[in-house]
């Protein structure tokens, strides 16, 4: 069972051992999906700045429907809008993901089931990486809006999709727990 | 030394720059994500108190949508890339 306490503004986290293994190998995906299909950059500088205005991320939304999730269009209605957008942006927005995906996987890895302390810093890290994660989660499973929670949670034990709304579930916990912890 | 121009040129104002509507971040509601989270990233990232958080929160969730924040086409496009970071479904349109 995992466990949340609080010590002054650190969250102290632990895990069963099964459990770390599982957010690590949903982490490991994440940040596999998140570098699929990115493009290596067509210009390498060593010039700081220069890099800071490299634009030649991609202009077309991901296919993926998960990316396409955690990678949405900047405009409702303006494609070309959208499409510069995500030049200039949706590399930084991928890099960002996954480092804060890999600051939980090291983490995990560094303490196993023992107790983690999560700095202020860390807690925002962590949020958003259970949040990708749930959102990556929920898309594939097809949540949707209109859905009535409770025929998720009374999915029968031979569903193939009960599994994975378990882990959905749990997600959930972890990222309400932790920001109880941290108000 | 200048004296004053004796005769002012009235002053000539671009309409299409003065009238320009500011931009406005609309955040969307999505299946996903927990009504605390949503709330805890609108305080977090705007500075906003948490009772007018929890209200666009609450906007977002009943009427599917809330402008959280308005500005220059630049200041929405970062409010949305920074929304994208935190996982919430932004776009930024005129007003």
């Amino acid at each position: 069972m995992t466990r949340f306490r609080k010590r002054r503004k650190t969250v102290v986290v632990s895990f069963a051992e099964h459990e770390a293994d599982i957010l690590a190998n949903l982490l490991r995906n994440l940040v596999e999906l998140l570098y699929d299909g990115l493009p290596p950059r067509t210009t390498q500088s060593s010039d700081p700045l220069a890099a800071l205005l490299e634009s030649d991320g991609p202009t077309e939304p991901p296919e993926d429907v998960v990316l396409q999730r955690l990678l949405p269009d900047a405009y409702k209605s303006d494609d070309m809008a959208s499409s510069e957008f995500r030049r200039f942006t949706e590399r930084g927005l991928r890099e960002g993901k996954v480092t804060d995906a890999r600051r939980v996987l090291s983490a995990l890895e560094e303490s196993g089931a023992d107790e983690i302390a999560l700095e202020p810093d860390e807690q925002l890290s962590w949020l958003r990486a259970l949040n990708d994660l749930r959102l990556a989660i929920g898309t594939r499973l097809e949540i949707k809006d209109e859905d009535d929670y409770t025929t998720w949670e009374k999915l029968p034990d031979d569903d193939p999709r009960r599994l994975t709304y378990d882990l959905y579930d749990w997600l959930g916990y972890l990222q309400s727990a932790l920001l109880h912890n941290m108000r | 030394m200048t004296t004053a121009p004796s005769e002012l040129d009235s002053p000539q104002v671009d309409e299409a720059i003065e009238l320009s509507p500011p931009w406005v971040t609309i955040v969307w509601n999505d299946p996903v994500n927990l009504m605390d989270y949503v709330t805890f990233v609108f305080q977090t990232y705007f500075g906003y108190s948490k009772q007018k958080a929890e209200k666009l929160m609450m906007q977002v969730h009943t009427d599917g949508k809330s402008a959280v924040s308005n500005g220059n086409r630049e200041a929405m496009e970062r409010d949305v890339e920074a929304m994208h970071t935190y996982g919430l479904w932004a776009t930024c349109e005129k007003s």
